[in-house]
C-alpha cells in the first residue's frame, strides 16, 4: 500500500473519498479532514529508503520469519555452508535479548549484526536501517534479516526486503497458515523444517499444510528445508539462487540511482 | 504487542496534521482496519490512551471501522466476501483470488477543533 498512487482506496473505504466535501465540516462546526494514510507511513517511508540502499548495491534481501524455535538460525547456518563458494552472505539478527544467534552466524565466518529489540516483538525498518550502518553493503550479495521469532507482529512491518521467507517446522502442526493468515498470506516461499521428524508425527500432513496456504490465495512454493538430510536443502537453495539471479538481472536492466549522494551510513536516524 | 508502536506512529501523523491545520485539539480520529492488516482493533483501543497521553489528541475519540474482506476471483471474475483464513471465491470456490479489501491499516480522517478566532 502507498499513499501516492491511490491504491489505498479500496472498495471498503472508497465512499469516503468519493463523498469528498461531505466530511469537510461536521454539524457542530469542527473541521474534518480526510487523510487515508497508512498507519505505518513512517515505517513504509524508511523501508523504501532501505530498499533504495539495497538496490544501489545490488543486494538481495530476505526477511526470514517463523515462530520461535522453528529453526531459522539452523537454516541460515546450513545455507551459509552450502553457498560458501558462490556468494557473500550477511545476516541481521533480531531477538528480544542475547547475541547468541549472531555468534552462531559469525562462527560460520560471515558478518552478523545483532539487533536486541528489548520488549519489541518485531523488527521495523528503522531498526534495520540502524543495523545497516554497521555493514558494508558493497561486500554483500545476499542479506538475510532473521526476524524475531513470532508469527504475528513481524508480518505487518515492511523492512525494505525483497521476499518474505516463512519457515514452518512440522512439529508446529499443519494448520499454522490457517491460524496465522496475516503472516502466511505474506509468504513468498514457505519452507518446511524438521521434516525428518515426520515419521514420528501422526498429525502433520504436507498436503494439508499446502492446502491451508492455498486457502489464503497464496501461490508461493512450499519447499522442504531439512538441514539434517544430505539433499534436504536442494529445493530451497535452488529457489534462493534463482531469486539472486533475478535480482542481478533486474539490477543490470535498470541500474539503481545513487541514494542521497555522499550518504555512506555515517548519519544517525533523528 | 505491536499495537502500541502502531499507536505511536499514528500519533506522530496526527500531531503533524493538527499542527498543519493549527488545531487546538483533535476531537476524533477515524481509522480503517481490515482483519488481514495484523492489527487488532480492541488492542489498539487499549493502547491508544497510553500513547496519546500529553499529546494534542489526548482527549480524542478513536473510532475504528472494521472493513470487510473482499476478493476478486481471477477465474470467474466475480467479487465476493471472504473470511481471514479462507480467501476463496464464494461463487466458484477457486483459490486464485486477489484481495481487494481487508488488509487496510489506514488513518482515514480527523476531526479538529481549531484555534478560536480572536
Amino acid at each position: 500500500m502507498c499513499d501516492t498512487c491511490g491504491c489505498n482506496v479500496t472498495p471498503g473505504n472508497q465512499h469516503l473519498v468519493e463523498n469528498d466535501g461531505k466530511l469537510a465540516h461536521t454539524p457542530d462546526g469542527k473541521q474534518a479532514i480526510d487523510v487515508l494514510h497508512s498507519l505505518l507511513h513512517e515505517n513504509d517511508h524508511q523501508a523504501a529508503h532501505n530498499r533504495a540502499h539495497f538496490a544501489q548495491h545490488g543486494v538481495l534481501v530476505l526477511n526470514l520469519m517463523s515462530s520461535p524455535g522453528a529453526g531459522k538460525t539452523a537454516l541460515l547456518e546450513a545455507t551459509i555452508e552450502a553457498l560458501r563458494d558462490e556468494c557473500r552472505i550477511a545476516v541481521i539478527e533480531g531477538d528480544l535479548e542475547t547475541e547468541n544467534d549472531a555468534q552462531r552466524i559469525r562462527a560460520k565466518g560471515v558478518p552478523a549484526i545483532q539487533i536486541a529489540t528489548g520488549s519489541a516483538c518485531h523488527l521495523d525498518a528503522h531498526m534495520v536501517h540502524d543495523a545497516l550502518h554497521q555493514m558494508n553493503l558493497s561486500q554483500i550479495d545476499i542479506l538475510f534479516i532473521e526476524n524475531v521469532g513470532n508469527l504475528v507482529c513481524p508480518a505487518s512491518f515492511d523492512l525494505g526486503h525483497h521476499h518474505n521467507v516463512v519457515l514452518l517446522s512440522v512439529t508446529e502442526g499443519d494448520d499454522k497458515p490457517a491460524k496465522y493468515p496475516v503472516m502466511f498470506r505474506a509468504a513468498d516461499v514457505m519452507l518446511l523444517s524438521k521434516t525428518d521428524l515426520l515419521a514420528f508425527l501422526d498429525d502433520f500432513s504436507l498436503e494439508k499444510a499446502e492446502q491451508h496456504l492455498r486457502a489464503l490465495a497464496n501461490q508461493a512454493p512450499v519447499l522442504n528445508a531439512n538441514v539434517k538430510q544430505a539433499d534436504g536443502l536442494d529445493a530451497w537453495l535452488h529457489w534462493l539462487k534463482h531469486a539472486w539471479q533475478q535480482q542481478r538481472e533486474q539490477a543490470e536492466a535498470a541500474p539503481a540511482p545513487a541514494v542521497q549522494a555522499h550518504h555512506h551510513h555515517t548519519h544517525h536516524s533523528s | 504487542m505491536h499495537e502500541l508502536s502502531i499507536c505511536q506512529s499514528l500519533l506522530d501523523q496526527v500531531e503533524q496534521l493538527a499542527h498543519q491545520h493549527q488545531a487546538q485539539q483533535v476531537v476524533k480520529i477515524v481509522l480503517h482496519i481490515g482483519p488481514l492488516s495484523g492489527v487488532e482493533a480492541p488492542l489498539l483501543q487499549h493502547a491508544y490512551p497510553l500513547a496519546a497521553a500529553g499529546t494534542v489528541a489526548e482527549h480524542a475519540v478513536l473510532e475504528i471501522h472494521t472493513l470487510p474482506i473482499k476478493v476478486h476471483c481471477k477465474s470467474c471474475g466475480q467479487d465476493s466476501e471472504a473470511s481471514a483464513n479462507r480467501l476463496l471465491c464464494a461463487h466458484c470456490g477457486d483459490w486464485h483470488t486477489q484481495l481487494i479489501s481487508g488488509d487496510e491499516m489506514l488513518l482515514a480522517s480527523l476531526e479538529l477543533d481549531q484555534k478560536e478566532d480572536t
